[in-house]
């Protein structure tokens, strides 16, 4: 399967408008990503398994371990500009939370303001992209992606799970005796959901979201 | 007409609509962002783009209508409507939002009515020069032709 690199990155994409949601879900396909979009920082939030009550107090965990992020997303694109929870502060609540933190974060905005661009800057935004994003934007993103990727040991292992969902039966075989192979007796639990579960069985169901793979 | 007639027509009409400043270089971007896996994709778009507009078009005609007018509701309704023209390349009704904002801004309700007018005949002039080329387009596909790929260096 001639699969680019670039296809098991997950990005999630924030816009309150349908049309720079279909825009950019095209836009970020057409470079070989794996898209999800959702219409507001709150559903963004949901879907990142971070729940509004939860940051009201800074000092617990964020996300109970057993509550984990289902889907793993390597960055988020979200519009500036939206009602109720505005772009910038869907990335404050991301930044200030110990699970969701690492996740690079990129603005995109119709407003050319300094000030904007730069208060999003210093809270963390790796990017500030002027609306409309054109295919040219997107190389940006890759650097990015590229650092968190080689991060994080434990995140790599997750995503190599996630691929072998979406290959074919066949190769997921090869995949999965080279698996059992690495780490023989590890972990069992693991080797019971790879088999188990479908993918679409393991992600939960949300109003108004669609996965784009 | 033969195909190659209509391909040419196509391909003046589409030109014509760039001069005009009807459309800019951004519909390009949206034309690159269609392919074989997406047949359809500027014409699913720009038909959000009319249901969007014309959502926004009554909200801003009751909106102005009211006996106090909320001018942050006026602004933050012509703020969409900007954003969605510019993001399919609508240059004149985005022109036409800009000038808006600033009476609204200014809360002077005369000029803003009379934007709205403007924007609205904007709105409906581009809809029908983009449904025009739509049906050229279709008529090719029709008549067994492909639709030529349009490079204007924009």
């Amino acid at each position: 399967m001639g699969m680019a690199a670039e296809s098991q990155f997950h990005v999630l994409a924030v816009d309150d408008s349908i049309i720079d949601r279909k825009l950019i879900e095209r836009l970020l396909k057409t470079s070989s990503y794996q898209v999800t979009t959702v219409d507001s920082g709150s559903k963004a939030l949901e879907f990142l398994g971070l729940h509004e009550d939860d940051t009201t107090n800074p000092s617990t965990p964020c996300v109970s371990p057993n509550n984990h992020q289902e889907v793993e997303v390597n960055l988020v694109i979200t519009d500036y500009c939206m009602p109720g929870m505005t772009g910038y502060d869907l990335l404050k609540k991301i930044k200030e939370s110990s699970s969701l933190r690492d996740i690079p974060v990129v603005i995109m905005s119709s407003e050319n303001v300094p000030s904007r661009i730069s208060r999003c800057l210093e809270e963390g935004a790796e990017e500030f992209f002027l609306k409309p994003v054109r295919l040219s934007d997107l190389n940006k993103l890759r650097p990015h992606l590229m650092k968190t990727k080689s991060k994080d040991q434990h995140q790599k292992q997750e995503k190599q799970e996630e691929k072998s969902a979406f290959q074919s039966p066949k190769q997921q075989q090869q995949e999965k005796e080279e698996h059992q192979q690495q780490q023989q007796s590890s972990n069992n639990k693991r080797k019971a959901i790879e088999e188990g579960l479908s993918p679409e069985r393991t992600r939960p169901r949300y109003n108004g979201i669609t996965t784009v793979v | 007409m033969e195909v190659g007639q209509m391909q040419r027509r196509l391909v003046d009409y589409t030109k014509s609509l760039f001069m005009e400043g009807f459309l800019d270089g951004q519909f390009l971007q949206l034309q690159q962002l269609q392919d074989e896996s997406n047949p359809d994709f500027v014409v699913e778009v720009v038909s959000l783009f009319f249901d969007d507009s014309e959502k926004l078009l009554n909200d801003l005609t009751m909106a102005l209508d009211q006996p106090n007018v909320d001018f942050k509701k006026v602004d933050a309704h012509v703020h969409q409507l900007k954003g969605s023209s510019s993001s399919i390349g609508a240059q004149r009704v985005k022109n036409a939002c800009i000038a808006f904002r600033n009476f609204c801004e200014e809360q002077n309700i005369e000029a803003c009515l009379r934007c709205l007018q403007q924007v609205k005949q904007e709105y409906y002039l581009v809809k029908n020069k983009l449904e025009t080329l739509f049906r050229l387009e279709q008529q090719i596909v029709a008549a067994g032709g492909s639709i030529p790929l349009m490079e204007m260096g924009l």
